[in-house]
């Protein structure tokens, strides 16, 4: 079983969100990365079960410059055996998919695993496209996910619900909670991190989007506080005022 | 070169998410002069297809080919691909089928993709529209480049307005064969009865302040009597207290109803990422420094195991007087 999964670096959730450049670059000074937390904690994890059942391997590709190594390290310590950086910032979720397409399609991975977001641009968005490239199936919002004689199982998000889904490999899945435990990479893991195979490739430029400007929404008016004996009050407000019930 | 607009149904029912899908290709159409169509695969009823004319909608294609009752996110993309072969820019719900299909057709169709636009484009020199980022706590203003586009909304952020039309229902073959749907699907489990929380309105939610899953009756109660879906905060799903469907935040689901009501959550960022696009936010925590009262529209510092329970009087009241 050979498995690649991307993983992506983004800002801690409790950084500062502010912009420069008339808003229009995202401001990097003293933001704190971490390997993004559904790649890290469900893709990444269910990989390496896989494989410890079934034998194989599983790479981890990147696309970032050079100070991302530290994060692609992280995951190789985590357990990945090898790992790719695409040399290049990445840009818009279109472009992202176009490298790592790019570098799947001749290699016979029998599944790309993804999270199911990113938690800076929140775009669900890199599986589906990865596998309209290679043209394989595709099952999003995966809780699960078994492999067996060929075919993944999965349990999909559906509205009030789930499905359980069979498709053939090689497929992408994108997964999010209830697909694995995180793992903390623990002292052996972290050495034999550093001497792990990391090659570095070029990326394609094209991308189909780009980002003009941001801006913060509008802030929050202060709270208003209720007398919790007064609940009729809150459900007046909530009729009248809010025209919510 | 119209614009498309993708339709799912639900039990016969256009669902709510494309409804919001139907009104934002027409309102787009609007802006740049032309027509909006829907695109409209597998079973249908079609008194509601046609109804979508309400919306600005004036024709529907219809590939009734019943193999798309089964969701076969590469199945779906070809054949909006084909349908939308001379439309500019197509239009569908960010919702869990439109994650899956969205971004297979920017692929297919070489449009570029907004993935859950939150607001119409501005059409006035580049098309632009926003979205969320960082979990709600900016908004990008994202430029597509390509000729044609894929904008997906995230459902609950439009209010659609209905006027007066009829769409005209045209049955097409969408050009897909059987061994386009290569997904099986074995089976489905839907919670019977509850509302699905990704589309819901009203939600009640409901943390570790409540001490233990035997105390979620008065969620539950609260909730069924307003016709609320329930959620919860990740600690709770982790120790199995509520099923895992119901984990909102970062790591969870990400919702914007109208009205989010929190009980016993401290309001931690990662919870508060998954749902601070709510219109309204109600808090009611014992602690009145709870983080949670600055995002929150209206707050009862208050135990909920007597507030919660006045709550539901209170409620039971107004629905008693609004009849
Ligand atoms: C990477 C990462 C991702 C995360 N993702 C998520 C996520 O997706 N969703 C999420 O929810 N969390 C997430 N978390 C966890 C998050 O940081 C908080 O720990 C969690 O949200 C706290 O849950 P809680 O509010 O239910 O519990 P607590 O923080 O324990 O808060 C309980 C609250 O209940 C109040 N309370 C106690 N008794 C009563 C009473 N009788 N009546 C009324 N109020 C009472 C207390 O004052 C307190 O404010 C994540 C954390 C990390 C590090």
């Amino acid at each position: 079983m050979k498995i690649l999964v991307p993983v992506s670096k983004v800002p801690d959730t409790t950084s500062k969100v502010a912009f420069t450049e008339g808003n229009t670059k995202f401001a990097t000074d003293n933001v704190t990365y971490i390997l993004n937390p559904t790649d890290e904690w469900y893709s990444l994890v269910r990989a390496l079960e896989i494989v410890e059942k079934e034998g194989g391997s599983v790479t981890v590709i990147h696309q970032g410059e050079a100070d991302s190594e530290q994060f692609i390290r992280k995951a190789l310590a985590i357990g990945a055996n090898d790992a790719v950086r695409i040399d290049a910032a990445a840009t818009d979720g279109y472009n992202v998919a176009l490298n790592i397409a790019e570098y799947a399609k001749d290699k016979g991975f029998d599944l790309v695993i993804t999270g199911k977001e990113t938690i800076d641009y929140n775009g669900f968005q890199i599986g589906g496209m990865i596998a309209e490239m290679l043209n394989v199936p595709y099952v999003s919002l995966a809780s699960s996910l078994e492999v067996a004689g060929g075919k993944a199982t999965v349990s999909r998000d559906i509205e009030g619900g789930k499905e359980i889904v069979e498709v053939s490999l090689p497929c992408v899945i994108s997964a999010q909670k209830g697909m694995a435990e995180q793992r903390i990479p623990n002292m052996k893991g972290i050495m034999s991190a550093r001497t792990k195979p990391l090659a570095v490739v070029p990326a394609l430029t094209e991308t189909l989007t780009s980002i003009k400007v941001y801006d913060l929404p509008a802030a929050k008016t202060a709270v208003k506080l209720i007398d919790p004996e007064n609940m009729d009050e809150l459900i007046n407000l909530l009729h009248v005022e809010a025209k919510v019930i | 070169m119209s614009v498309i607009a993708y339709i799912e149904s639900n039990n016969n029912r256009v669902k709510k998410t494309s409804l919001e899908a139907a009104y934002y290709a027409a309102q787009t159409a609007k802006l740049l002069g032309t027509e909006a169509i829907a695109v409209a695969l597998g079973t249908h009823d079609a008194a509601e297809l046609a109804a979508l004319g309400q919306l600005g909608i004036t024709k529907v294609l219809h590939d009734a080919n019943a193999r798309f009752d089964s969701f076969d996110s590469g199945a779906v993309c070809k054949a909006i691909a084909t349908l939308a072969a001379n439309s500019s820019v197509v239009v569908l719900s960010y919702n869990q089928n439109g994650k899956a299909i969205a971004p297979r057709v920017s692929v297919r169709m070489k449009a570029g993709l907004i993935p859950g636009a939150t607001a119409l484009p501005e059409t006035n020199g580049d098309f632009v529209v926003s979205k969320n980022v960082f979990s709600g706590k900016a908004i990008a203003h994202y430029q597509i480049k390509t000729d044609k586009k894929v904008i997906a909304i995230t459902p609950n952020s439009l209010q659609i307005v209905r006027g007066e039309g009829s769409a005209a229902v045209e049955a097409v073959s969408s050009g897909v064969s059987d061994a386009d749907f290569v997904t099986v699907i074995k089976s489905e489990e839907k919670a019977s009865g509850k509302i699905a929380l990704t589309e819901a309105e009203l939600v009640v939610s409901a943390g570790r302040g409540l001490k233990g899953p035997e105390n979620w009756g008065m969620i539950e109660e609260l909730a069924n009597l307003m016709g609320a879906a329930t959620a919860c905060s990740r600690p709770v799903a982790d120790v199995h207290w509520r099923p895992h469907e119901e984990h909102v935040g970062q790591t969870g689901f990400t919702i914007r109803p109208n009205l989010y009501i929190a009980v016993g959550i401290s309001g931690a960022i990662q919870h508060l990422a998954g749902v601070n696009g709510s219109k309204t936010i109600v808090v009611v925590n014992t602690d009145p420094e709870a983080p949670f009262f600055k995002a929150a529209d209206y707050g009862v510092v208050g135990d909920a195991f007597t507030v919660v329970p006045k709550l539901i009087e209170s409620y039971k009241k107004f629905k008693a007087s609004s009849h």
